[in-house]
């Protein structure tokens, strides 16, 4: 028998998990489905896979998309590609959001708050606008060339814009907060008598930095890296503006299946393929996620 | 001594900065450039803000982009509140770890894959229900409500998580329903976050591109739908304009708020 408490606590739980399940993880089922299915002319514009026949049912997988994927290196070429855009953009992100990170975490309280608003500014304005933005900058006849000539830095102007360059300014500048902030939210809660303790003990800055303040921020530098490595994986909006044609990246590839070549079969291989790919880094994600929430208590301190 | 050396500091933190908000400044500068071009600077002019406000598609793109993320921005604050008080106060359960890995996809996921697994929902709807003629506007609501729960949830359960306990637990006590507890001490603790919930719910609305070219039909436009064919083909000023505008705002809304909370957390 359910007590009324246990019931109250089904009906607070059960509605956002039922709206979760419904419209996160069936789409996404239905996407693997999809991508058993063949092309067909009409609405919906592939084929069903379970169907019935003299009074039988016949499932049909057709791996059509997904032979398609690994034979063409041309795919393959792109994933690895994707990954390794992401992953060069994730070390990028660390080696500049972490002293930011760090530094605005050890500022006085005031001057901090000030701080965390100039960090969170940009990530509440429009990313395309503000990625428009560097077209106008990174262009051949852009400011930086400008700046550069003017300088005498360069005799002739830079080709940046339409290259794997400009993405990853592109990539590194929209994501730079998402590095910071999960990162900055670890860093000011480090405990500074351990840091103090290091130094008494006659530990030199570095030292005392690698052994003590490095490790414990460990949980923010994972949540970080995972908020800017995954979704840069997929990423279509910076490469399409800031890349040129031969900038592969898996998400531009994905786009072009679905809108340019209307293959849904096709583009939904190529989705879970990525999503494939994404597992690990997803699932360590989430293990973080679930061990931060699962922490019992109130106030946290 | 436990204090960071001040010029290394300085130097890491104005780079960094100088970093994320030269761009912006840049197309502020530009907007108010009389040229057409992005590189030379012809002198002070208003014209693009001129040519913006007599851009018909634009306007009406504007329009259909804030109806859109006013509705997203409630529906978000109503659902991922929900959400983000389960996570906080509900302790584990079963499938705890599958409620908060949904709950959290959102946030990393690329967003071509929301958007074309939401769009395979619709159409599996659609063949199922018979239902015709999906309305653009309110499939992309749906799925920008998707988007933002997840930030909202986010911002909600760490709120939740902060507050002290023992007033809920008073209020029980006393013999409070757990629904009257949560509407009558809880919401207005959360009231902060909650707006900002909203504003952050609805900037993100505002500036979707990727799943609303999935989820969009025939005639509906939004706001970035449109910068985004414009930019493909190339520079045009009048852009410079609306993001000063729209980066204006949205600096004066943060501003405020940050006033608003600092204000409240000096008195308490």
């Amino acid at each position: 028998m359910r007590g009324p408490r246990s019931w109250r606590r089904l009906f607070t739980i059960a509605p956002p998990f039922v709206w979760l399940i419904l419209f996160l993880l069936l789409p996404f089922l239905l996407v693997l489905k999809i991508s058993f299915a063949d092309l067909k002319f009409g609405i919906p514009p592939y084929t069903a896979l379970a169907q019935f026949e003299d009074q039988a049912l016949s499932l049909v997988l057709n791996l059509r998309g997904y032979a398609l994927l690994f034979s063409d290196s041309l795919y393959v070429a792109t994933y690895l590609h994707s990954v390794k855009m992401a992953a060069i953009t994730t070390v990028c992100c660390m080696l500049i959001g972490y002293p930011m990170a760090y530094y605005i975490a050890r500022s006085e309280p005031a001057v901090r708050s000030l701080l965390l608003i100039g960090v969170i500014l940009p990530f509440w304005t429009s990313l395309l606008l503000r990625v428009y933005a560097w077209i106008g900058i990174l262009r051949n006849d852009g400011l930086l060339n400008n700046l550069l000539l003017w300088l005498g830095v360069i005799d002739q102007p830079l080709e940046i814009y339409r290259t794997d360059l400009a993405v990853y300014i592109g990539l590194v500048y929209a994501y730079l907060p998402f590095f910071i902030l999960p990162l900055y939210a670890n860093l000011v809660k480090l405990d500074l008598r351990l840091l103090e303790a290091a130094y008494d003990l006659g530990a030199r800055p570095w030292r005392a930095f690698t052994s003590v303040v490095l490790p414990l921020s460990m949980p923010g530098v994972i949540a970080g890296a995972m908020l800017v490595f995954i979704p840069s994986v997929g990423e279509f909006v910076i490469p399409e503006m800031l890349g040129g044609a031969d900038t592969l990246m898996i998400g531009r590839v994905m786009w072009t299946e679905f809108f340019n070549n209307s293959d849904w079969p096709m583009a939904a291989a190529v989705t879970c393929v990525m999503v494939l790919l994404l597992l690990v880094p997803l699932v360590l994600f989430q293990y973080g996620q679930v061990r931060q929430l699962g922490m019992r208590g109130g106030r946290r301190q | 001594m436990t204090r960071p050396d001040s010029r290394l500091r300085a130097l890491v933190l104005g780079l960094g900065y100088a970093f994320l908000y030269v761009p912006i400044l840049v197309l502020m500068v530009l907007s108010f450039n009389d040229s057409a071009m992005m590189t030379t600077w012809t002198g002070f002019s208003l014209r693009w803000y001129y040519e913006l406000f007599n851009d018909r598609a634009l306007l009406e793109a504007a329009r259909l982009s804030l109806l859109i993320a006013a509705f997203t921005a409630t529906a978000a604050v109503v659902v991922g509140t929900w959400a983000g008080y389960v996570l906080a106060r509900m302790g584990r359960f079963r499938g705890f770890a599958l409620f908060v890995g949904l709950a959290s996809a959102p946030l990393v996921i690329p967003e071509v894959v929301l958007g074309i697994s939401l769009l395979l929902m619709f159409v599996e709807l659609s063949d199922l229900l018979g239902w015709e003629g999906s309305n653009g506007a309110f499939t992309i609501w749906v799925g920008h409500v998707i988007l933002s729960m997840a930030y909202v949830s986010v911002i909600i359960q760490s709120r939740v998580r902060d507050l002290d306990r023992s007033l809920e637990e008073a209020a029980l006590d006393l013999g409070a329903s757990p629904i009257k507890v949560f509407f009558q001490i809880v919401l207005p603790l959360i009231a902060p976050a909650l707006v900002a919930a909203w504003l952050l719910a609805f900037t993100l609305s505002l500036d979707d591109v990727v799943i609303a070219s999935f989820l969009t039909g025939p005639g509906y436009t939004t706001l970035p739908l449109e910068v985004f064919s414009r930019v493909r083909l190339g520079l045009k000023p009048e852009i410079n304009a609306l993001a000063t505008l729209f980066m204006l705002l949205v600096a004066v809304f943060v501003v405020i708020a940050n006033r608003v909370q600092n204000r409240k957390e000096n008195r308490s």
